[in-house]
């Protein structure tokens, strides 16, 4: 193929594709002032969902709503467009209580391209980038001077960031049938993934997939359970109040699978490409298909399927549950067996799909290459699994990006500041073998990194960058004060062990005060809430509900609080250690082989990144904190 | 920036400073030859040497200069060629004729000649990061340096091996397994479920608990290895109790005089037994007084009985059991106490009846002594070896503590357990239990080297003097 190549215009910026990385990494260079192009297969397919339905879910949530305190743009589009919305966990403690809502998603798509559209310094174009274009550096890496597109178009540039989601040479697989196409039939990239490897980078093949579209119409909606939003909701926006986005709200319905539907599966493993082997990409353990429950789980003789409304100009519901790749003939039989789907047409058949991603230890915690200048990627083609994961990388790449052009100190979030921050070291520490999902188990600091307070831990920071409008900063800092004075306030309060005083506490169930004892106190006892206590503090002033709530979590976790964040003491002390960027790992004979080679591969930024390197043990960075002069005196 | 590859040549006093025997200068690193060369003159008149030009692992005789030329000492030079060495550097040992200047004039003379003082724990730490040991046996380094007897040492060199490193990777497994299922039963709640969980957990950070508990307590046992057994020495004015503090240091350390209540202080002495330290605690006689200082005597003698591992009780066997004699008794009732029936060389004014009395009370039993003449001395250190070691700690299965650091490890990821039972008992969601569940599983880890931690690594390092 030769085509001619010609010289297009020069941007600070080129971002390749604009699914939900792409779009957080554009808006975040362009509002940061860098001129930046966003180059997508369709402009029709802006933020598409072309799985699930929704946004947030278990500790993805989190990460929407630390984007939103970063300045994202996730957050606010999913409270324009949701028709669902509900906490999850709520009967936990308040570090799993997670927000999921119901995108429309049409209308999902549609406002972020409206956003895009109308975002200074941004432009879009549909075209497929072919290359990467970079320079060699006399110190042996690499740095990029522009992208060209398959029409021949170089746009010259100091900056790109890929996020190709799972488009680059990507196939859909169902049964026996092979698609070269991207996600929904769409184009996908054959050229650039070539391009990457001749640049240095490395790449695996991963595989996820998606379940069936069924006619609405042909579902039984008497034979399963409605599950219904919540009332009011919470918006995932911290710049939006209840009310302000308060209106009706879809249903979604539970029904479940049975030994019929595994019956099913279990006759026509074979046929699956997963199994027979079709499929050599890795899957994700934590999103597994139907085929993957049945063979996990066989003592389970039921596993649960919500049927979810894909929008409202729409028939067509999603099954979650059951993403699978069985053939089309099987997929019928099997969706038809469960209760409410007897009579269900597809509209949409499940596929696995599997393409191209980057090995993200070649990464930096500010996601840019080490190995290439200027090179940046976000999202599914650093081998995460959401459109969360993704969008969350997708700011923090782009955030860099504009950064390093303005000559500005970039921005790490660290594994104690949020759910991002455990994201990326993740994924750049870790070598993940299969799509990698964010749990709220991996992160250490659980209590700390709640969703009720992202915007209280990283409002600063998307300040600092310049993302957080002064307005918005403003409002934000009158909540912080108000928080603080309330809890000096309760803290401070005495009670009196008065007859009337004791005569309402046992009228609460709770036992009576024999001493002077604070509001705090009071609040602090299982049983007791903010609200319980109005009637003892006749004083108190008028506070928002989202300032209650984190008065109310701080004081009664506080030993816990307390606790964790000693934690958090502990684990700085090894992030702080840092490591000289030019160790030679080879020549310390007391680490063991293994941790030489893996340290010397990766070359962690600091002593605790070092620890969370599979394969470097513990007595290895003891020799590593030796090594940097620990144990001597004076 | 300190590189292994580029350390430089360090030297120290490797022996104690004292005035007899034997001291050693060493000298480590890859100038550890030419500086050697440079101060080191063969034979009684030959000239400087050329030290590496030695066969490795050789001994050579000859004088330390200054720089002047001027001899420091006559002495023996040990050349060895890494990496058969302690630090796995080229190393030079230089024995000297001990005496504190001279040794002291030895290092001078290295130092001049290119070698910087090693800091302290610094070969150690060359040894270490050489790749020579690993942490726990740099700690067991450390160990046998602060080591003040056989026992003690034999505890150093298997600090945890065996059953103590088994017994605390065993809790941590346990833990782990309670902190998997609760982060997996939050992350897959459609698969697993906490049905039945909080009876496990109880029962579960109940015997954990419990395991921690039974460690620590061996702690006291690792401390009498360690640092010997608190023996105190007390009766009323005048029972013998300094005679006999004399008797066992066999010297005239404590002051005798027929005068009640001469002992107004309460002194402490140190000896070997058998292989264990006894740290003896002399005291005032116990009496009630009106004088002053000797009430403070007393008030000290008390409070010493009160904290001791082991109490001796004197009773003079020569003169009726008084007031006194009694309340002391009551005092020691529930202490491993003998009980010491002094001046069995005079007349004895003790009847049989008070004798088995005394008896009774004592855990330890009763032994006529003398003092005086050594009598029942040897039946004493029997006993009081037989009532420590013999029947509490086995050779071979030393499931002891004998670190203060682990002991503060343990008691930290005990105290985390207690937060885990009280986050149950208020009925908190099972998330919570993991912090203080992964605090405790940490904490143990940090005993194992498990947890990679600054300040263990600066604990060990610390514990080591200069020249090690």
């Amino acid at each position: 193929m030769n085509i001619p190549e010609f010289q297009c215009e020069s941007y600070d910026v080129a971002v390749i594709g604009a699914g939900h990385a792409g779009c957080e990494a554009a808006l975040a260079c362009a509002r940061l002032g860098c001129e930046t192009i966003v180059f997508m297969v369709s402009t029709d397919t802006i933020a598409l969902m072309p799985c699930n339905p929704n946004i947030g879910g278990t500790s993805k949530g989190h990460l929407v709503r630390e984007l939103d305190a970063l300045g994202g743009e996730m957050g606010r589009n999913i409270d324009r467009t949701y028709i669902q919305s509900k906490m999850l966990n709520r009967s936990k403690g308040p570090a799993v209580h997670s927000l999921r809502a119901q995108a429309d998603k049409q209308r999902y798509t549609a406002s972020m391209r409206k956003t895009m559209e109308n975002q200074d310094h941004l432009t879009l174009k549909q075209a497929e980038v072919t290359d990467l274009c970079w320079e060699d550096l006399p110190d042996g890496t690499k740095r990029v001077t522009g992208v060209k597109i398959a029409s021949g178009g170089i746009y010259p540039c100091k900056a790109v960031i890929l996020c190709s989601g799972v488009y680059l040479n990507a196939r859909c697989i169902y049964g026996e049938v092979s698609q070269y196409t991207g996600p929904n039939g769409l184009p996908r990239a054959t050229h650039l993934t070539d391009s990457l490897v001749a640049a240095g980078l490395q790449v695996q093949r991963f595989k996820t997939g998606t379940p069936a579209r069924i006619d609405g119409r042909t579902i039984n909606y008497e034979a399963m359970t409605p599950q219904y939003g919540d009332e009011p909701v919470v918006p995932f926006s911290f710049t939006n109040r209840s009310a302000d986005i308060a209106h009706e709200q879809a249903l979604c319905y539970l029904t479940y699978t049975n030994e019929t539907t595994h019956e099913i599966i279990r006759e026509n493993i074979s046929r699956s490409p997963l199994f027979s082997g079709d499929i050599k990409g890795t899957g994700p353990r934590y999103c597994p298909s139907i085929e993957d429950k049945v063979v996990k789980f066989p003592d389970k003789d039921r596993h649960q399927v919500f049927i979810e409304p894909e929008g409202e100009y729409t028939n067509e519901m999603y099954l979650a549950g059951l993403s699978s790749s069985l053939p089309e003939e099987v997929q019928i039989r099997m969706y038809r067996s469960i209760p409410g789907l007897e009579n269900a047409k597809i509209v949409r058949n499940a596929y696995a799909i599997e393409y191209d991603c980057l090995n993200a230890t070649q990464l930096k915690q500010t996601l840019e290459s080490k190995l290439i200048h200027g090179f940046y990627s976000a999202g599914q083609s650093n081998g995460s699994s959401g459109y969360e994961e993704a969008a969350a990388q997708g700011i923090i790449a782009g955030i860099n990006a504009a950064l390093k052009i303005q000559g500005r100190e970039p921005v790490v979030i660290d594994r104690s500041q949020g759910y991002i921050g455990v994201l990326i070291d993740d994924l750049v520490t870790k070598e993940t073998k299969e799509p990698y999902r964010m749990m709220t188990s991996r992160s250490e600091y659980r209590l700390l990194l709640r969703q009720d307070n992202a915007d209280l831990r990283l409002t600063d920071i998307g300040h600092d960058v310049g993302l957080i409008s002064e307005e918005r900063y403003a409002k934000f800092v009158k909540k912080r004060s108000a928080i603080e004075s309330e809890l000096t306030r309760l803290r401070e309060t005495i009670l009196g062990a008065k007859e009337s005083t004791c005569e309402y506490l046992r009228s609460i169930d709770t036992s009576i005060i024999h001493t002077g004892t604070s509001l705090a106190e009071l609040l602090r006892r299982p049983e007791m809430t903010y609200e319980m206590l109005a009637p003892l503090d006749p004083e108190r002033p008028e506070l928002d509900a989202a300032v209650i709530e984190q008065v109310e979590i701080e004081i009664k976790y506080e030993g816990y609080i307390e606790r964790q964040k000693m934690q958090v003491e502990h684990f700085k002390k090894l992030e702080r250690k840092r490591l000289p960027e030019d160790i030679d790992y080879t020549a310390i004979p007391s680490l063991r082989l293994e941790a030489r080679q893996k340290l010397q591969a990766l070359r962690p930024e600091n002593v605790g990144q070092a620890s969370r390197i599979s394969g470097v043990s513990p007595a290895d960075i003891s020799v590593l904190l030796v090594w940097l002069g620990s144990g001597l005196k004076g | 920036m300190r590189t292994v590859t580029d350390n430089d040549t360090i030297a120290a006093i490797a022996t104690a400073l004292s005035p007899s025997g034997i001291s050693i200068v060493r000298i480590s690193g890859p100038e550890a030859f030419s500086v050697a060369s440079r101060v080191f003159a063969e034979g009684t008149k030959g000239g400087l040497a050329n030290v590496a030009s030695y066969e490795s692992h050789t001994a050579h005789y000859g004088r330390i200069q200054d720089g002047d030329g001027r001899p420091v000492d006559e002495v023996i030079l040990l050349m060895m060629r890494a990496p058969r060495t302690y630090t796995r550097e080229d190393t030079v040992e230089i024995d000297c004729h001990g005496g504190v200047l001279v040794t002291k004039r030895v290092l001078e003379a290295v130092l001049a000649a290119g070698a910087r003082l090693a800091e302290p724990g610094e070969f150690t730490r060359r040894a270490y990061l050489s790749g020579r040991m690993d942490l726990s046996q740099a700690e067991a380094v450390a160990g046998i340096i602060g080591a003040k007897n056989e026992l003690s040492l034999r505890n150093s060199v298997r600090q945890l091996r065996g059953r103590v490193r088994e017994e605390i990777t065993e809790i941590r497994a346990q833990l782990l397994r309670e902190i998997a299922q609760i982060e997996a039963t939050l992350d897959d709640p459609e698969h697993l479920s906490f049905d039945g969980f909080d009876e496990i957990i109880t029962t579960q950070t109940a015997t954990q608990k419990a395991r921690i508990r039974r460690l620590i307590d061996t702690a006291d046992d690792g401390r009498r290895i360690t640092e010997g057994i608190r023996t105190v020495i007390v009766g009323r004015p005048n029972a013998g109790k300094s005679s006999l503090l004399n008797a066992l240091l066999g010297e005239d350390r404590a002051i005798v005089t027929e005068v009640a209540g001469t002992t107004r202080d309460t002194l402490t002495e140190e000896i070997r037994m058998r292989g264990i330290t006894l740290l003896l605690v002399d005291t005032a006689g116990i009496r009630s007084t009106d004088d002053a200082v000797e009430k403070i005597g007393v008030e000290r003698a008390r409070k010493a009985a009160a904290e001791a591992d082991l109490i001796l009780f004197v009773v003079d066997s020569s003169a009726p059991v008084t007031e006194d004699d009694r309340a002391i008794a009551a005092e020691c009732a529930g202490k491993p106490c003998i009980v010491l029936l002094n001046k069995t060389d005079l007349p004895a004014a003790v009847t049989a009846a008070e004798t088995e009395a005394f008896s009774a009370q004592a855990s330890g039993g009763m032994i006529e002594i003398s003092a005086k003449t050594g009598e029942g001395l040897r039946e004493l250190e029997e006993r009081i070896t037989g009532l420590f070691f013999e029947e509490r700690i086995k050779a071979d299965d030393e499931c002891v503590i004998t670190s203060e650091r682990h002991r503060q490890a343990l008691l930290s990821a005990e105290e985390s357990l207690s937060k885990v039972q009280e986050s149950i008992e208020l009925c908190m969601s099972e998330d919570f239990y993991t912090i203080d569940l992964t605090a405790a599983y940490e904490a143990l880890g940090t005993i194992l080297g498990e947890e990679p931690d600054e300040d263990v690594i600066n604990a060990i390092f610390a514990e080591f003097c200069l020249g090690k």
